[in-house]
């Protein structure tokens, strides 16, 4: 067993449910893909499986442990075999792209490996290699604000690859790439997690996507598992319940926005 | 293959970069004498203690008091005084210094005339000179020719403030739209004239602004040109260090940074104000 | 309304003005009579022959060494105290800490850089170190509420990365936060170093060492030629540094 929620629910601090009512098995090894309106609760859901959010009902399993009973020091070791690839990957603008992959396998290093590892970087050989899957070796020394959308998703996902975790998260991995690249780089992910043996759930809101690369499809809609079925048996009446009064919003990007002032006198 | 593939291209700089720094920290070192154990040594401590130790309670005897407040207003006049006589000079230089009043430019879609260049530059390397010497200097000058006491003061900060306000005001009567101004000197009128009517109701608000904002500054430079005789708290302060008395020190740091916090405050009202 | 209360501000500066100059006895009359205006004219002119000889030229070099020297240790000490004191000062380590923090940075602050000389030249003694101190002790508090404002403004997302894969508080300072603030703090630290170059020059005045120093006993012992030269050294330090300093933010203007 990987996760195991029961009757999970999350309240966010203005009494607003998220979610309400979770059940959900993911046994080690699966792939998952969490679809839904955009609001639904898939970023809450994935939230509370990486352990960033606590929730505020029910009961949480991660990798056979609960991280909210567990010792801060014993999370973080939990946290350091979970990995999530955020939608935007929060990078620093002037990070260089080997140091933002490098930077996955921090909770493994020590503190000493780790401040060496900023002055110099310690396994370019790794860095490449992981960048190199998702076509993206040759930006390896480049800056992460010279990046465009898209390759930037892709150093994100190339740093949770690189931390090489037992559970692996993904929030809209590929929300600003263009379709075939949303393809081949979910085939990456794919490819990744089954030949390790690695659990990986991630949510998308590119359907066909979802159907195309995940055996086991979970929708949730008004933080509520709509529906949880494998793939193959996911049919239009279904999504057409899913998706039913949607308004057509993308969700916003949010950018990193450097400025500088300077004081007078 | 592995050695280069694993290279990363920053390095050199990076190391290269640290030696440098490396090698420029250590005779900086030398040269600025830099020992921080004296702050831990212990017979300076001791006395450092003793003095620090007599800031409380600040000294307020009536006596004292008449003189903190003496010098307390001494500084604002100083500053009001030499601020008074810097506008003096830096109203007059800002015009000719500045490319806004030029007749040619109006005649020349905007370009001055080659003439009117070559007069501009004598008047703009007289305000940066009187505005790079420091304040200090000037009052340390002034004192040697004048004596000791406020009027060095005043005249250290009329000397430098008429370089700095009146670079400031060249550069603002350029920075607003000069086609008002244009079509007046083309219909004729007066340089100053079409000044005045051209440029300054643009450019008051942003001109007040900036020399309430400098009076503020001035405020700040007054306190510290005592330390050189030119009058007010700055000199009072240094007699007390000297004299190691710490009550009076302690009450007349207190006093410095009311004054500056008022002066700060009166500055952003009267900015709010006219701005 | 509003005319009036400007018409009033005017009124209230012009008597404020007169009543400064009567107040300090100031007649510029009497400054402006022939005879003083020949005094002054006189004692000017006795700095318009600087000593070029090679030995006041090597001292007043070393000088303007030494003045760099100090405003760039008394500049870096301070970034490396202020980046200390901004972790706390934002909060980094409970409300507490914060507001004692602050009210040490504003102490620091609050005193000039010539007051913080004379205190340190009777801490330390006479020469340079006292006015590496001086620089120090009063841009850490300049800088220390400069960063600890930049830390709170910068975004966090990164930081909580790197702590949700397991990373440890300060691989995540260094790893999140460090990379989107270095720029602003390097930024803030270069224009007070600035800054300080210039104040560093005259700390000397209260016997903290540099040019000033050099200046204060030539002045002291009449010798205005020696004066003269430090005095053009100053002046060419401070245009080097304006010049520099422009450049440099026009570089950055256009780099960014």
């Amino acid at each position: 067993m990987s996760l195991r929620l029961s009757g999970a629910g999350l309240q966010h601090g203005n009494g607003v449910h998220a979610l309400r009512g979770v059940d959900l098995h993911i046994a080690a090894g699966e792939r998952v893909a969490i679809i839904g309106p955009s609001g639904a609760g898939k970023s809450s859901l994935l939230g509370i499986m990486a352990s960033a959010l606590r929730p505020t009902s029910g009961d949480l399993q991660l990798l056979e442990e609960d991280p909210w009973r567990l010792s801060s020091r014993a999370r973080q070791r939990l946290r350091s075999r979970i990995g999530l690839i955020h939608q935007a990957p929060p990078l620093p603008p002037r990070q260089r792209v080997v140091t933002a992959v490098l930077a996955g396998r921090l909770g493994q290093w020590g503190l000493g490996r780790s401040m060496v590892n900023l002055l110099h970087p310690l396994d370019i050989p790794g860095a490449r290699a992981v960048l190199a899957q998702l076509d993206l070796a040759d930006r390896l020394f480049a800056q992460c604000q010279q990046l465009s959308g898209g390759q930037l998703q892709r150093v994100g996902i190339a740093r949770a690859l690189y931390q090489d975790p037992s559970l692996l998260l993904a929030d809209e991995p590929v929300s600003a790439m263009d379709p075939v690249l949303a393809d081949h780089t979910l085939r990456v992910l794919c490819r990744h997690a089954e030949s390790r043996g690695v659990t990986l759930v991630a949510s998308l809101h590119a359907v066909e996507l979802a159907l195309a690369h995940f055996p086991r499809i979970i929708g949730v809609r008004a933080g509520q598992i709509a529906f949880d079925r494998p793939a193959g048996e996911v049919d239009p009446e279904l999504l057409d319940a899913l998706y039913a009064n949607e308004q057509l919003v993308s969700p916003p990007l949010p950018t990193a926005s450097m400025e500088l002032q300077i004081p007078r006198c | 293959m592995l050695t280069r593939d694993s290279r990363d291209p920053a390095a050199l700089p990076r190391l290269l970069l640290t030696a440098v720094a490396l090698a420029l920290l250590w005779p900086g070192i030398q040269l600025a004498e830099l020992d921080l154990g004296v702050l831990l040594a212990a017979d300076s401590q001791s006395e450092m203690g003793r003095f620090v130790a007599a800031f409380w309670p600040p000294a307020h005897a009536p006596d004292f008091l008449r003189l903190l407040l003496d010098a307390t207003l001494q500084t604002l006049a100083i500053a009001t005084a030499g601020m008074a006589l810097a506008l003096v000079v830096a109203i007059p230089t800002g015009l000719l210094a500045s490319r806004a009043l030029s007749l040619s430019a109006a005649s020349r879609g905007g370009r001055p005339g080659v003439l009117g260049q070559a007069l501009r530059w004598p008047v703009r390397a007289l305000l940066i000179f009187l505005r790079s010497v420091p304040e200090i200097v000037w009052a340390l000058l002034f004192v040697r020719a004048v004596g000791l006491g406020p009027t060095a003061g005043v005249l250290a900060i009329a000397i430098t403030y008429a370089g700095m306000l009146g670079k400031v005001y060249a550069e603002i009567f350029e920075s607003v739209d000069r086609r008002p101004m244009h079509a007046l000197l083309q219909a004729g009128a007066g340089r100053l004239s079409a000044f005045c009517y051209g440029i300054l109701p643009n450019a008051a608000a942003e001109l007040t602004s900036y020399t309430v904002y400098r009076w503020e500054c001035a405020i700040r430079a007054s306190v510290v040109m005592g330390f050189v005789g030119a009058g007010g708290l700055g000199q009072q302060i240094d007699l007390s260090l000297r004299m190691f008395a710490g009550d009076e020190v302690a009450s007349m740091l207190l006093t410095f940074l009311l004054l500056v916090l008022l002066a700060d405050g009166l500055s952003r009202v009267l900015r709010g104000r006219l701005a | 309304m509003r005319r009036t209360v400007n018409l009033l501000l005017l009124l209230a500066t012009l008597v404020a003005v007169v009543a400064s100059f009567v107040y300090l006895g100031l007649d510029l009359l009497f400054l402006g009579q022939a005879d003083n205006l020949r005094q002054m004219g006189a004692y000017a002119a006795r700095f318009l022959q600087p000593d070029l000889s090679q030995t006041q030229l090597l001292a007043v070099g070393r000088g303007a060494l030494e003045t760099l020297a100090m405003s760039a240790l008394g500049t870096l000490l301070a970034a490396l105290l202020g980046l200390a004191l901004a972790l706390p000062a934002a909060g980094r380590f409970g409300w507490p800490a914060r507001a004692l923090v602050r009210l040490v940075l504003n102490a620091l602050r609050a005193i000039p850089e010539l007051v913080w000389a004379a205190l340190m030249v009777l801490a330390a003694g006479l020469g340079p170190n006292a006015g590496t101190l001086a620089l120090a002790l009063h841009t850490a508090g300049v800088l220390g509420r400069l960063f600890a404002e930049a830390l709170e403004n910068t975004p966090t997302a990164p930081a909580e990365a790197i702590r949700l894969q397991g990373g440890g508080q300060i691989t995540a300072f260094f790893y999140g936060t460090l990379p989107n603030l270095w720029p602003q703090l390097l930024a803030y630290t270069l224009y007070r170093w600035e800054n300080n170059i210039r104040m560093a020059s005259v700390l000397g005045f209260v016997g903290a060492g540099g040019l000033g120093q050099m200046l204060y006993i030539s002045l002291s012992l009449f010798q205005e030629a020696q004066a003269s030269t430090v005095i053009i050294a100053m002046l060419l330090l401070v245009l080097a540094v304006d010049a520099l300093s422009g450049w440099s933010r026009q570089q950055w203007v256009r780099g960014a």
